[in-house]
C-alpha cells in the first residue's frame, strides 16, 4: 500500500472526516468522468487507506479509480471501460490488470445503469437486450438468462432468451456537483445518474463548487434538477473539486494535467512521484 | 482540384454516403471522423431542404440534448430512436465480431484496451451500425478476437434488431452480409490496392477481381466540407479541425 508524507496535513478537514466513512472492503460507486467525479475526495481516501474496496465505475472510470487503483486500495472494479480518455490508457489499472493483482468485472454501460435502476426500484433484477453472445456476458456468472415469460411469439417461434442484470446496491457513493443548500440538497442538473447512484447506495458523500443560501428547492426550475438532502448523507465544499476533470457548466478539463499524470504513472514510482510532488499544489 | 482531396475527406465523404437515409445518429467522444461524416450528411440535407438529421455526440456538453443522465443514449437506441452508431475495436475478426477488452487470455490480457463500453448493447440495436478503424493491419483484423465484447451475428432467436453494416478502414470500404456472414470489399481507396488489402487484412472477405476505387467527393461536396462542415467540426473537435486545415492546404500545394 502506498504510503505518503508531506501533503496530509494539507488535506481539508471536512474531506478528511468524510473519507472516515469508508472502511476496509467497501463497494464504492464512483462517476463517469464528465458527471462530475469528486477528485478532491481521491488524496483524503488514499491517507485513510481503507482497502479491498470493491469499485463500480457508472458506468465507465478513469483517473480517480487509476488513483485508487495505483495505490493499493482496490480489490475489484466493475466497469464498461477504465482510460483516461485522450490521454490514453489508464497505467496503474492496465499494470494491475496484467500482473491478476485486481479482480476485473468487465461489463457494458446499460447493464450498469440496469443494475442501478433494480436497486432504485427496490428490485431484484432488471432484464437488458443485447449481451447474448458476448464475452462480456460469458464471463459475468452472476448475470442470467431467462426465456421472456411475455414472449408474444407462437410457440413455433421458439423462446425469447433476455439477460437479467442483478441490482447493485453499494455501501458508499462519491461524486462532486455545482451546488448545495444548507438543507443539503444537492443540485445535478441533467447529470440524472448521480442520483442513480444516491438511490442504490447506503451513504453518498458529495463536494461542491459552492453553498447557496437559499433553499434550491424553492425554484421549480432548480428543483427540477436537485438530488433531495434525503439521499445525500454529507456535503463538503471543494472548489474545483473535479479537477483536473472538468465539471459540466462550470469548467473544462485540464487535458495536459491527464497526460502528465498518464506519462507520470506508466511505472509504480512514477505514480508514487506524481502522488508525492507538485499535483497537490496545482490543486491549490 | 480532385487530385488535392485528402484521404481523411475521402474517409468522411464515405461516412456521409453509409449514413445516408438515417435520421439519428449518434457518435462516441473521441471520433472526429465518424463525427465529420454525420455533419457532412447533416449540411447536404439541409441543402437540399431534406429531413434534418439529429447528431448526438457522446460525452459533448454543447451537442448533447439528452436530460436523463448516460442511460438515456441506451434508452434512446433501446426504443428504436438512433439509427446509426459507429463502433471500433482493437481487433475486428471477419464474423464482424469486436473486442474492445484486450489481446492474449482474459482476464490477465497482455494488452489491455479501455473496455466494451456500451458496444455489447448497441450493437444489436442500432441497425445501422458502421465499424471504423483507420489502421488497417493484420493485427486489428484477426481471424478470430481474443475477447468478444459484441458479436456480429446472433443465433436465429436472439432479440437483434441491429448490426453490423460496413466497414471502413485507412484502405477500404467493405460491405458486411448478415446471412453469410462475412465482409464483402466494396472498393479500395485511392493509393492503395487489392493484393496490398489482402496481405494487410488477418481474415477471408469476398471481393471482385478487380474491385473499383472508392468515390471521390464531387467539387460542390467537397466545398460543403470544407466551408461550414469544417466550422461546425471546429467547435467540438478543435485540433482535428485545425489539423484538417493544415492538410488540406499541404494537399493544395502538392497538386
Amino acid at each position: 500500500m502506498l504510503r505518503m508524507t508531506g501533503w496530509e496535513e494539507k488535506l481539508d478537514p471536512n474531506l478528511r472526516r468524510m473519507a472516515e466513512r469508508v472502511v476496509p472492503g467497501m463497494r464504492i460507486a464512483l462517476p463517469v468522468d464528465y458527471a462530475g467525479v469528486s477528485m478532491a475526495m481521491t488524496r483524503p481516501l488514499i491517507e485513510r487507506g481503507a482497502g479491498d474496496l470493491d469499485l463500480v465505475c457508472v458506468p465507465t472510470g478513469g483517473l480517480q479509480v487509476d488513483m485508487l487503483i495505483g495505490a493499493g486500495l482496490v480489490r475489484s472494479v466493475e466497469t464498461s471501460g477504465l482510460s483516461l480518455g485522450e490521454a490514453g490508457g489508464a497505467p496503474r489499472f492496465n499494470q494491475a490488470v496484467k500482473d491478476g493483482a485486481i479482480v476485473i468485472r468487465d461489463a457494458t454501460c446499460p447493464a450498469i445503469h440496469a443494475g442501478l435502476m433494480a436497486a432504485q426500484k427496490g428490485n431484484p433484477f432488471t432484464p437488458i437486450r443485447g449481451l447474448i453472445g458476448s464475452d462480456v456476458l460469458a464471463n459475468r456468472p452472476d448475470w442470467k438468462v431467462i426465456d421472456n415469460p411475455f414472449a408474444a411469439g407462437s410457440p413455433a417461434d421458439g423462446p425469447d432468451p433476455i439477460v437479467l442484470i442483478p441490482a447493485i446496491h453499494v455501501d458508499v457513493a462519491i461524486f462532486h456537483a455545482p451546488m448545495a443548500d444548507r438543507a443539503g440538497n444537492v443540485w445535478i442538473g441533467r447529470r440524472r445518474e448521480l442520483a442513480a447512484m444516491a438511490y442504490a447506495a447506503r451513504t453518498t458523500l458529495v463536494t461542491v463548487e459552492r453553498i447557496v443560501e437559499e433553499s434550491l428547492l424553492a425554484d421549480e426550475i432548480t428543483a427540477a434538477g436537485v438530488l433531495p438532502a434525503l439521499y445525500v448523507s454529507e456535503v463538503a465544499v471543494a472548489e474545483r473539486g473535479a479537477w483536473p476533470y472538468g465539471l459540466w457548466g462550470e469548467y473544462g478539463a485540464d487535458t495536459a494535467e491527464l497526460q502528465r499524470y498518464a506519462k507520470a504513472a506508466r511505472s509504480a514510482e512514477g505514480f508514487a512521484d506524481y502522488m508525492r510532488a507538485g499535483a497537490l499544489e496545482a490543486a491549490q | 482540384m480532385i487530385a488535392s482531396v485528402t484521404p481523411r475527406e475521402i474517409l468522411i465523404a464515405t461516412i456521409a454516403r453509409l449514413l445516408d437515409g438515417v435520421h439519428h445518429v449518434a457518435v462516441g467522444a473521441s471520433s472526429p471522423i465518424p463525427a465529420a461524416g454525420a455533419m457532412l450528411l447533416r449540411a447536404l440535407k439541409a441543402r437540399a431542404g431534406a429531413e434534418p438529421v439529429r447528431i448526438s455526440i457522446l460525452g459533448s456538453v454543447e451537442h448533447n440534448f439528452f436530460t436523463n443522465g448516460s442511460t438515456e443514449l441506451f434508452d434512446c437506441a433501446g426504443q428504436g430512436r438512433i439509427d446509426a452508431f459507429f463502433l471500433g475495436g482493437g481487433q475486428i475478426d471477419g464474423q464482424a465480431n469486436i473486442n474492445l477488452v484486450g489481446a492474449g487470455d482474459y482476464p490477465r490480457s497482455s494488452v489491455r484496451w479501455p473496455g466494451s463500453f456500451g458496444s455489447a448493447y448497441l450493437y444489436f440495436v442500432v441497425p445501422r451500425v458502421i465499424l471504423f478503424r483507420e489502421e488497417h493491419t493484420p493485427r486489428v483484423f484477426v481471424e478470430k478476437v481474443d475477447f468478444i465484447s459484441a458479436p456480429g451475428v446472433s443465433r436465429p432467436g436472439i432479440h437483434r434488431t441491429g448490426g453490423p453494416y460496413a466497414l471502413l478502414t485507412g484502405k477500404g470500404l467493405f460491405a458486411f452480409d448478415r446471412a453469410r456472414p462475412g465482409f464483402r470489399l466494396e472498393s479500395v481507396h485511392p493509393g492503395h490496392s487489392l493484393g496490398e488489402i489482402v496481405e494487410a487484412t488477418g481474415f477471408a472477405f469476398a471481393h471482385d477481381a478487380a474491385p473499383p476505387t472508392t468515390a471521390l467527393p464531387d467539387p460542390a461536396i467537397l466545398a460543403l466540407l470544407r466551408g461550414p462542415v469544417l466550422d461546425d467540426l471546429q467547435e467540438t473537435y478543435p485540433d482535428f479541425a485545425a489539423q484538417m486545415r493544415r492538410e488540406i492546404a499541404a494537399a493544395a500545394d502538392a497538386a
